[in-house]
């Protein structure tokens, strides 16, 4: 284990890397001068002047990269631009809408795609079955930004059971704020159950195909027992992966989603920044997600070790 | 053998819109270019037969000149990820277990944990929204899916008996992959192919719909949503119409996906039998 463990973590930090010089080198070197891409054409030389001695565009690449790098460990994402504060601030505010918003989601994809995946496994082939197949069909077709524009028109604007838009903050309390967020985690979160209800369907007709099952069957279980008692348990481990992998799409899928919500998440923080040209936040907050991402898939890793000790060898 | 439900309306419906996309390079049947602005948001009638937009232009018309953009850049970007990933993924193969080898898996890895959306947003918005950042973008994340998947395949057919036979007659790693494991995995690359096909028409849609994609004038299905966002209270129709066009296109490529599947791969049928 101790080994699994560690070849996973040379992966993350090699993964950590890897992005971060991508990253780097995307804002900073590919654009040529960063001062004049964010100044425009009207600049004055002297304001890029000034610009660029506080970016610190005058020290070499190398230098630039590793003090980027230096202050986000420990916790200096650099001065926004555009609003004068330290990025990291405005970051604190806006994990809490887009992280909750996440989880929201996974819970929401992981509450319907349960019932419905064992649901149609255990109806296999008949009529329950192809209804919920043909409904994930539909589901991983929808575009999760325009299902969220429906959803507007039927839950806000037709019956106002729900706001349209915006956040009502956690101060005015957790009801008044998940309300505020249960439209868009739907939205978010249905393309994702379409896809975690096949997984879960497919893994249960596998494990429903294997000896142990055919062994509890004859010792006299019923079909639906089996499934219960033996089948699901061991179908978990495949579906974990998902929920993991769903955790990261979801968290970087909330971007287009509080486009639509008018959410004042990381979404909205990436895209002001981009119409204000404000590089250093663009920067720092999509280093964040991939972060995030990262460390979401080396937790489902090590998770999944942990549960299946086959793949500790594996690798 | 008969062919499956899947596969014929998968194809009818994935045909119809390349037709629509075809058709629309000679004839539309209005001029999207002009505006009519006393004509605008007009529900679906029998001059417009899905309405007119917020500037009275026709959104059928819109409809059919969006489907080139997204059938184009989803098109494109597929062609990036087969003609850098089905290379690396057939390199790696043939020379499976060697640091060549470990070095491709790696940066696949390393591809498909970046969070796609994330780093297509970070391209376009560095280097300006257009259509070909956003193939890019979209395309970048296709290679490591072919890679593998190429990989897997090939090392499959790398243990057959006739490739045996191909190296003791002499051809080299380079012909047999070219000359005999490409024509092998062929089925399983467009097979795949359809599937990310569709992905790249949802990528393409939500890069437009932010204002990451292709710009005006071109037409876009994500950018007539976004245009339609506010107006969706008194005009439901600018809002359904793009969101259902989209559905449809991505609906059929991924049937015809699964029906490509079970017809070209036989081992599925008979474990789905």
């Amino acid at each position: 284990m101790t080994r699994y463990v560690l070849g996973r973590l040379v992966s993350l930090i090699l993964s950590l890397a890897v992005a971060s010089v991508v990253i780097f080198s995307v804002v900073e070197i590919v654009p040529g001068d960063p001062a004049a891409y964010m100044l425009g054409i009207n600049a004055r030389p002297d304001t890029l002047q000034a610009l660029r001695v506080e970016l610190g565009l005058d020290a070499p690449v190398q230098e630039r990269y590793v003090a980027w790098v230096a202050g986000m460990v420990q916790g200096d994402f650099g001065i926004s631009y555009t609003y004068r504060t330290p990025i990291a601030a405005m970051i604190a505010d806006r994990v809490w809408v887009s992280l909750p918003l996440a989880l929201y989601a996974l819970t929401l994809s992981v509450l319907i795609a349960f019932p419905a995946g064992v649901f149609a496994a255990s109806r296999r082939g008949r009529l329950g079955d192809l209804g919920v197949m043909g409904s994930t069909q539909i589901g991983v077709a929808i575009p999760n930004f325009w299902f969220a524009m429906i959803l507007v028109m039927i839950f806000a604007i037709k019956l106002r059971w729900f706001p349209a838009g915006g956040f009502a903050g956690w101060d005015k309390g957790l009801f008044a704020g998940l309300k505020s967020l249960t439209l868009p985690a739907f939205a978010l979160a249905l393309p994702q159950a379409a896809i975690l209800t096949r997984v879960m369907r497919s893994s249960l007709l596998d494990m429903l195909g294997e000896d142990f099952i055919r062994t509890a069957r004859a010792k006299g279980l019923s079909r639906r027992q089996a499934l219960w008692r033996h089948a699901l348990r061991n179908a978990l481990i495949p579906v974990l992966t998902i929920i993991g992998l769903q955790f990261s799409f979801l968290l970087a899928g909330g971007i287009v989603i509080e486009q639509v919500f008018f959410l004042p998440g990381l979404g909205r923080m990436i895209f002001q920044a981009i119409s204000a040209r404000d590089l250093v936040v663009v920067e720092s907050v999509v280093m964040l997600l991939v972060f995030l991402v990262i460390m979401v898939n080396f937790v489902v890793d090590l998770a999944y070790g942990a549960v299946d000790p086959r793949l500790r060898t594996a690798r | 053998m008969k062919y499956s439900r899947s596969l014929i309306i998968g194809a009818i419906l994935t045909l119809f819109f390349l037709g629509a996309a075809a058709v629309s390079f000679v004839w539309t049947p209005f001029d999207i270019t002009l505006l009519d602005i006393p004509a605008k948001l007009q529900p679906p009638s029998l001059a417009h037969w899905m309405g007119t937009d917020q500037l009275g232009r026709d959104i059928l018309s819109m409809v059919m000149m969006g489907a080139r953009t997204s059938i184009a850049v989803a098109f494109l970007a597929v062609g990036i990820g087969m003609g850098l990933g089905i290379p690396l993924g057939l390199l790696a193969a043939a020379r499976h277990g060697s640091w060549l080898d470990e070095v491709i898996m790696r940066g696949n890895d390393l591809v498909f944990a970046f969070p796609s959306l994330v780093i297509a947003i970070l391209i376009t918005a560095v280097f300006g929204p257009s259509a070909v950042n956003a193939i890019i973008a979209i395309g970048i994340f296709n290679i490591p899916v072919f890679a593998r998947l190429s990989r897997a395949g090939a090392l499959s057919i790398w243990s057959r008996d006739f490739i045996l036979a191909a190296r003791v007659s002499g051809k080299s790693s380079a012909r047999i992959s070219v000359e005999h494991i490409l024509p092998n995995i062929g089925n399983l690359m467009i097979v795949q192919g359809t599937i990310q096909f569709s992905l790249g028409i949802l990528a393409e849609a939500a890069l437009s719909y932010i204002g990451l994609g292709a710009q005006p004038p071109t037409a876009s299905w994500g950018r007539m949503l976004a245009d339609a966002q506010t107006l969706a209270a008194i005009a439901p129709h600018v809002a359904l119409v793009p969101g259902l066009v989209i559905v449809f296109m991505v609906l059929g490529l991924n049937l015809l996906g699964d029906g490509l599947r079970d017809l070209l791969d036989p081992r599925v049928r008979v474990v789905r039998a």
